[in-house]
């Protein structure tokens, strides 16, 4: 006697990850979140687009229209160069979210393969870990003042010292994901099937650590770019030559009681901005919560 | 036919009851389906109401509307009463459930480990329920009243577990001081919920005992939430059958068990394993697995970075084995006796730290990396928890043919014999497009052999792979596992905490306490002429050992193994 086979009446169909993703979407519509969408939307459409929205070179000195008042012939007035601040904010806009958006990335993609080592390889996880407290336990700014001290100032340095401090948190991240995941059972039936490690690891392991990275990343987002301008600020960031809200910012502070635009308006830009990526990153973390997601 | 039957309602009069539920129905708060329908039930005072059910049938929602319990937004009871001494539970404020708590009824939760807050010493929190409770009592007279109560409950040493953690207990110590606590104001109504589920069989026993035996001096009424037919048989008065939300059958303990009336009981009590083990052939296939002196000793490793020098934990040590071709083996033992360190090092999953293990001319415990792999494919496993065993990420189709993949079959093939396989086990090749959140428990354990036996293996190694099962589905899975080893011929490893399943399934049974063998023979001889005492212990404490299930009937005392001196 065979048992019938049955069709399952449970709920939801589909691949998991859609139904998750599905919900994703439905979490993020919530009116806060969708103005940090269309805020970033614009700032990256102003980064893009910057030659292209009425700005000129931004580098271009005027000594015939220095220190102009904004919302005169010049939107947002001109610095004590004669440059336009406008046109400097937009160019601006590109260094911040390149800033960001390199950091986001290159440390979540080094984090990932170096977490996943250490979640894995029991005898390693000692030495990583250690290395990695090792890491957090300089202070950020300092490191990046040393490396540009030392190499000279340029984008990728700034970058490269922006990008190592995020690196430990990803790591932690992915080592913990890893250790709840190498236990499970379909872990080790794969094992048991003999699936090579490389594979196991990519097709097991990998994919749970897909939600909090994404959340993690936002986090890394809007805090490179402050890092970014802070450095700037203080004179060991990006080049004076290029436009950077930092740079503007710092060249802005002799002036701010004559021209306050020239530290309002790039400061405005970057709040708004880290803002927007942090109501992003909160609602995404919300939306990806185990426990919303073990409900589908 | 199924519903044609009514259960005598319980009659009008609700006095004498200590527990009253009248046409109760527990809803899904906003969706509106009930989980729980038109339940009637009473409860005596020194009487046990056992309610069995597979999961699903309502069961632990029913306890938890009586003791006002139901999550809030979640579920709530949308008719009928509940009436604890006469007053209604369903109607009672917040307030009033509170005082009612503990004073008049009580629960008894599955696991003693999270029924207790780790961070406060045991004493503490029964010292609690009385300073709520009895707010006139000194500290003094508590902290007696809760020494007492705990020698009630025959814990040893009570001035020392008064302050120790729950973490520093073992489980059948905790569960003690649980139920010390759901006691100490003595309640008319207990509600135990699974209260033994969680806990080794002898432990299950010496609970079981200590329940009846408060029972008895308090003429406690006791509403006993299970799924062990087992225990039912063992300590009910009447009993109480829910499914899907819906009573049954009702009656007394030997009318249920004796006398089932619908078909679902019948179903149900005749899936129930019996401890007589059936009769079959001494193996003789050719020997597949030679394990010889097999041990796993934790610890002992100095890491460089861990300042303590650890001592040794022996998990398993000289285990030997012979697993012949289309044999079942049992592995039996409680929680702790290596027998799934045993399994786990069969299959390489952990390596073993000494001994043997020979299949053909190889001895498998030497091999490592890619020597290992092939290897894998002829020794493949089934876990317990058929909810964690599969990729919730990935198809069914995807997670079986995973292993053929990984050998080289080619993709079209390799889904051609996981459709066939599919088929052995009682499911539509269809299932492979889906996800396993699609499938019910019984089901994703069917496709876990599945993936197992894609692989064609000699040895199948079952590692407690029906417990989590209700015994219904439990009952389809042993079949399944029996007509797979009919067909292929494959040597089962089977480890399991229970000599039931155990008795009906396996040829062999190997006897494990702390990491050792302490029997090893056929299942006949094993169960019913065991020769040492820890044997003698598991069986004596196996609950409902005297019921014959299948058969709806006692066991004669001659028939029944543990009455053997």
């Amino acid at each position: 006697m065979q048992t019938p086979t049955e069709v399952a009446d449970l709920p939801g169909g589909g691949n998991p990850q859609v139904t998750a993703w599905r919900q994703v979407r439905q979490g993020l519509k919530s009116w806060p979140v969708m103005l940090a969408l269309v805020v970033l939307a614009a700032i990256v459409v102003i980064a893009l687009f910057a030659p292209l929205l009425g700005t000129v070179d931004p580098t271009l000195i005027n000594p015939g229209s220095r220190l102009k008042q904004p919302f005169t012939d010049y939107l947002l007035g001109t610095d004590a160069f004669g440059r336009d601040v406008w046109s400097r904010v937009a160019y601006g806009a590109r260094v911040s979210l390149i800033a960001g958006l390199g950091a986001a990335v290159v440390s979540v993609a080094i984090g990932l393969v170096i977490g996943v080592i250490a979640g894995w390889f029991r005898s390693l996880d000692g030495l990583i870990m250690r290395t990695m407290d090792a890491i957090m336990a300089i202070p950020g700014i300092l490191l990046a003042i040393a490396l540009v001290s030392v190499t000279g100032a340029s984008l990728m340095t700034v970058l490269v010292a922006i990008t190592i401090p995020e690196i430990p948190r990803v790591v932690r991240l992915v080592r913990g994901q890893i250790l709840t995941v190498r236990g499970e059972p379909y872990v080790e039936a794969a094992l048991a099937l003999g699936t090579p490690l490389p594979l196991l690891l990519w097709r097991h392991m990998v994919p749970s650590t897909i939600a909090p990275l994404t959340v993690q990343g936002t986090y890394v987002f809007a805090s490179a770019m402050l890092t970014e301008a802070i450095l700037s600020f203080l004179g060991a960031g990006i080049p004076p030559e290029i436009a950077s809200w930092g740079n503007i910012m710092s060249e802005g502070r002799m002036y701010f009681r004559m021209l306050p635009g020239l530290i309002l308006f790039p400061g405005l830009f970057l709040s708004l901005t880290v803002l927007s990526v942090n109501i992003l990153g909160d609602a995404l973390r919300d939306a990806l919560d185990p426990k919303m997601v073990r409900r589908i | 036919m199924s519903t044609t039957y009514t259960p005598t309602p319980p009659a009008g009069d609700t006095s004498s009851a200590i527990l009253a539920i009248r046409n109760l129905s527990v809803e899904v708060a906003g969706a509106g389906n009930r989980v729980v329908r038109n339940l009637s039930l009473d409860v005596h005072a020194g009487e046990t109401v056992c309610v069995v059910g597979e999961s699903g049938s309502g069961k632990s929602v029913t306890s938890l509307a009586v003791m006002g319990l139901l999550p809030p937004g979640v579920l709530s009871v949308n008719a009928g009463s509940i009436r604890v001494e006469g007053e209604d539970v369903v109607t009672a404020t917040q307030r009033r459930l509170r005082e009612m708590r503990a004073t008049r009824m009580a629960m008894v939760f599955q696991e003693p480990m999270t029924a207790l807050n780790p961070v406060h010493t045991v004493g503490k929190q029964v010292d609690e329920v009385l300073r709520l409770h009895r707010k006139k009592m000194s500290a003094a007279e508590r902290r007696a009243k809760v020494l007492d109560m705990f020698r009630s409950v025959h814990l040893p040493d009570v001035e020392r577990i008064f302050d120790s953690y729950p973490h520093q207990l073992s489980g059948g110590q905790r569960q003690r001081i649980v139920i010390a606590m759901a006691l100490i104001l003595e309640p008319k109504l207990l509600i135990a919920d699974e209260p033994t589920t969680a806990l080794d069989v002898t432990t299950q026993k010496q609970i079981l005992a200590l329940i009846k035996e408060l029972q008895v001096k308090h003429q406690t009424a006791v509403l006993f939430i299970t799924h062990d037919f087992g225990v039912v048989a063992e300590i009910s008065d009447r009993i109480i059958v829910m499914n899907r939300g819906d009573l049954v059958e009702s009656g007394t303990r030997d009318e249920i068990l004796a006398q089932p009336k619908q078909s679902y009981t019948r179903r149900l009590v005749s899936s129930v394993p019996s401890l007589v083990p059936s009769r079959r052939e001494a193996p003789s296939g050719m020997p597949v697995l030679h394990v010889k002196g097999l041990g796993r000793t934790y610890g002992g490793k100095h890491s460089v970075l861990s300042r303590k020098a650890s001592h040794n934990i022996i998990a398993a040590a000289d285990v030997n084995l012979t697993l012949r071709k289309g044999e079942i083996l049992g592995i039996v033992g409680e929680s702790g006796s290596g027998k799934s360190t045993v399994a786990r090092c069969i299959v390489r999953l952990i390596e073993p730290t000494a001994g043997h293990m020979m299949m053909g001319g190889e001895d498998l415990s030497t091999l490592s990396g890619s020597a290992l792999r092939p290897v894998r494919r002829r020794i493949q496993i089934v876990f317990q928890d058929p909810y964690r065993s599969l990729n919730p990420r990935r198809t069914v189709g995807e997670s079986i043919i995973e292993g053929l993949l990984n050998f080289g079959v080619p993709r079209e093939q390799a889904l051609k014999r996981a459709g066939e396989t599919l088929a052995v086990v009682g499911l539509s090749p269809d299932a492979m497009q889906r996800y396993p959140h699609q499938f019910s428990g019984g089901q994703r354990q069917r496709i876990c052999i599945a993936r197992a036996l894609v692989m064609d293996p000699e040895i199948l190694v079952a590692d407690e792979a029906v417990s989590a099962l209700d015994v219904s589905v439990q009952a389809q899975v042993l079949e399944l596992l029996e007509q797979v080893r009919q067909r292929t011929g494959v040597g089962v490893l089977f480890i399991t905490h229970d000599l039931r399943v155990a008795a009906q399934i396996c040829d062999t049974i190997m006897v494990m306490q702390r990491g050792k063998v302490v029997e090893t023979g056929s299942a006949e001889t094993v169960l019913t002429e065991p020769r040492h005492e820890y044997t003698r212990a598991l069986i004596d404490a196996a609950p409902g050992r005297d019921w014959d299930f299948r058969n709806f009937r006692p066991i004669s005392a001659g028939l029944a193994p543990a009455s053997a001196p």
